[in-house]
């Protein structure tokens, strides 16, 4: 299809409706929360969120990001790779556990951490505590940040065109310096896009990080869970401008995103953006 | 022999003396990525389901038919369907003007698209009760002039999930009008046929399979989702609670085989979804 220009009045009327839409949706809310933030002060917000707890938080956040994405990406490369280089038996059904995470409640995913390491559970005592305390943490938002890598490399990785290894082979270079020379390169985008999706993901997880974590104040407690216990500490100043601070963060990923996408898919709006 | 068919014997030679290379990388990746899956994936899948059934059918169905459990799982079905709908109208609409119109601000629009897979949820539900919430401008208005609640109130549940879910069906279905020929369109309105009767005959049937699965990955996503709705929907039992926050409550107060049968329901549907949305799409590509 190619792009017009709207020109009758109902198609006038789509294009509003479709921005009405949004600026009610997802603008709205943005505006009320600035607002908010900038009502309670910029100064009180930077004291809220330079206590020695929230910077903990902002740490602790910090570091299961990192670890989430750091084997989401190993992982996901691998995952995308057998999934679309080999044939074995059981592949779809492989296939489909790597879409589980992405319907599978985090609370949930949370709660199977508990089952498992809690103080009763089926392989309790473990040899380091892992539910209420960081590894916990860091396995759920694993989890729910599993298949953004291997879903965005698995399509590019399909597409890649196989001449230039076969080249490669040919003249007698390994597997490894193919894939780091040739092969790499080509999935680049693929796996920088899934790394920013994986990173937004891991970075606002709220419902696994609670349940396997316990959000316990100075140990456990995230970003997103100390918004939580602000919210019910009534502490205005810190619930907003964490949230104001995971908004930015949230923006910047997107600008990202937006970067990337433009990367990937010029080639599409080359040949949508022919004038009509 | 042309120099073509000189490369591609080589090429063919290269690939067999590839394969001919002992296959153990091969073999690891593959066991990486099955050991993996099934650590991370399958297990908890199964480990929910042996809780929730271990302590046998009847006391599953007794944890599973009190009052709240019911009414949580209730109000999540029929909150997560009503968004399901409108996302499917307003994500088809809006995907369709992203891709057919020109207009000022369209690329901003384009990329604002996936905010809420940036934005963590509970952020979302923080933003929503500020923009709706009984002390706002906006919430109380509605409250005493109407007499109706927003926040705290199904309404502010399916904005939550309208939010959450916005870029399921624009994403879905982007792609498949873009791909589509654009004189299929030009001849039915050479033909006469007016706009919203090409849309109805000429496009729509080739964007329902995007629809479908733009709106079940948003419907399962509903289903799970737990930061937005704690914050929007309140945690009034039998009235406002949703089914993730009924699991989180549980789970604090150490009520396992409650949290469990909950969870089995869940997942349950959950899967029914993927299996569709998989089915759909291999039907598609077919």
């Amino acid at each position: 299809m190619r792009e017009i220009r709207p020109r009758t009045p109902s198609q006038w009327l789509l294009v509003a409706a479709a921005l009405l839409y949004a600026a009610v949706l997802l603008l709205a809310p943005i505006v009320a929360i600035v607002q908010k933030a900038l009502e309670a002060g910029v100064g009180a917000m930077l004291d809220a969120l330079s206590e020695p707890v929230v910077l903990h938080a902002l740490q602790i956040t910090f570091f299961i990001t990192l670890g989430a994405v750091a084997i989401n990406t190993v992982m996901g490369i691998v995952i995308a790779w057998v999934l679309t280089r080999q044939r074995f038996p059981g592949k779809r059904l492989l296939n489909l556990l790597v879409d589980i995470p992405f319907v599978f409640s985090p609370v949930i995913a949370g709660y199977t951490l508990i089952v498992l390491f809690g103080r009763t559970g089926w392989f309790a005592p473990t040899l380091f505590p892992v539910v209420f305390s960081v590894p916990g943490v860091l396995i759920a938002t694993t989890f729910v940040s599993l298949p953004f890598v291997a879903r965005e490399v698995g399509p590019v990785l399909a597409a890649l065109d196989r001449e230039p290894e076969d080249a490669a082979y040919t003249i007698g270079a390994s597997r490894w310096l193919t894939f780091r020379r040739i092969i790499l390169p080509g999935i680049w985008p693929g796996i920088l896009y899934g790394v920013v999706l994986t990173l937004a993901r891991a970075l606002g997880e709220f419902g696994a990080a609670a349940v396997a974590g316990g959000g316990i104040e100075g140990q456990t407690e995230t970003a997103t869970l100390f918004v939580f216990r602000a919210l019910n500490d009534r502490n205005e100043a810190g619930a907003y401008g964490m949230s104001l601070l995971l908004g930015l963060v949230a923006i910047l990923v997107l600008i990202l995103m937006r970067l990337l996408r433009r990367n990937t898919v010029t080639e599409h709006s080359a040949h949508v953006d022919h004038p009509g | 022999m042309s120099i073509d068919t000189r490369v591609n014997t080589l090429y063919r030679i290269g690939r067999r003396a590839g394969a001919a290379q002992p296959p153990w990388g091969a073999w690891g990746l593959r066991l990486a990525a099955i050991t993996y899956l099934l650590v991370f994936v399958a297990v908890p899948v199964i480990v929910v389901n042996v809780e929730g059934l271990r302590p046998g059918l009847e006391s599953f169905w007794t944890s599973l038919t009190r009052p709240a459990a019911i009414s949580a799982i209730w109000l999540t079905i029929w909150t997560s369907a009503v968004m399901t709908v409108i996302n499917m109208v307003m994500g088809t609409l809006t995907a369709y003007v992203l891709v057919t119109y020109r207009f000022p601000g369209k690329g901003l629009f384009n990329s604002l698209v996936d905010l809420p897979f940036a934005i963590p949820t509970l952020v979302t539900g923080v933003m929503l009760v500020l923009l709706y919430g009984p002390q706002t401008a906006i919430g109380g208005f509605f409250e005493e002039q109407l007499g109706f609640r927003i926040i705290f109130a199904p309404t502010g549940i399916v904005l939550s999930l309208l939010f959450v879910g916005y870029p399921f069906v624009i994403r879905a279905v982007q792609p498949v009008l873009l791909t589509l020929e654009a004189n299929q369109q030009e001849a039915a309105q050479t033909l006469g046929a007016s706009g919203w009767y090409t849309f109805r005959r000429v496009i729509f049937p080739a964007l329902r399979p995007a629809v479908l699965t733009g709106g079940l990955l948003s419907f399962a996503r509903a289903l799970g989702e737990f930061g937005a709705v704690i914050v929007v929907a309140g945690n009034i039992p039998m009235r406002t609670q949703m089914a993730t926050v009924y699991l989180y409550g549980q789970v604090e107060a150490g009520e396992m085989a409650a949290a469990s049968a909950v969870s089995v329901v869940l997942l349950f549907i959950a899967f029914a979804i993927t299996l569709t949305v998989d089915l759909v799409e291999s039907r598609r590509h077919a």
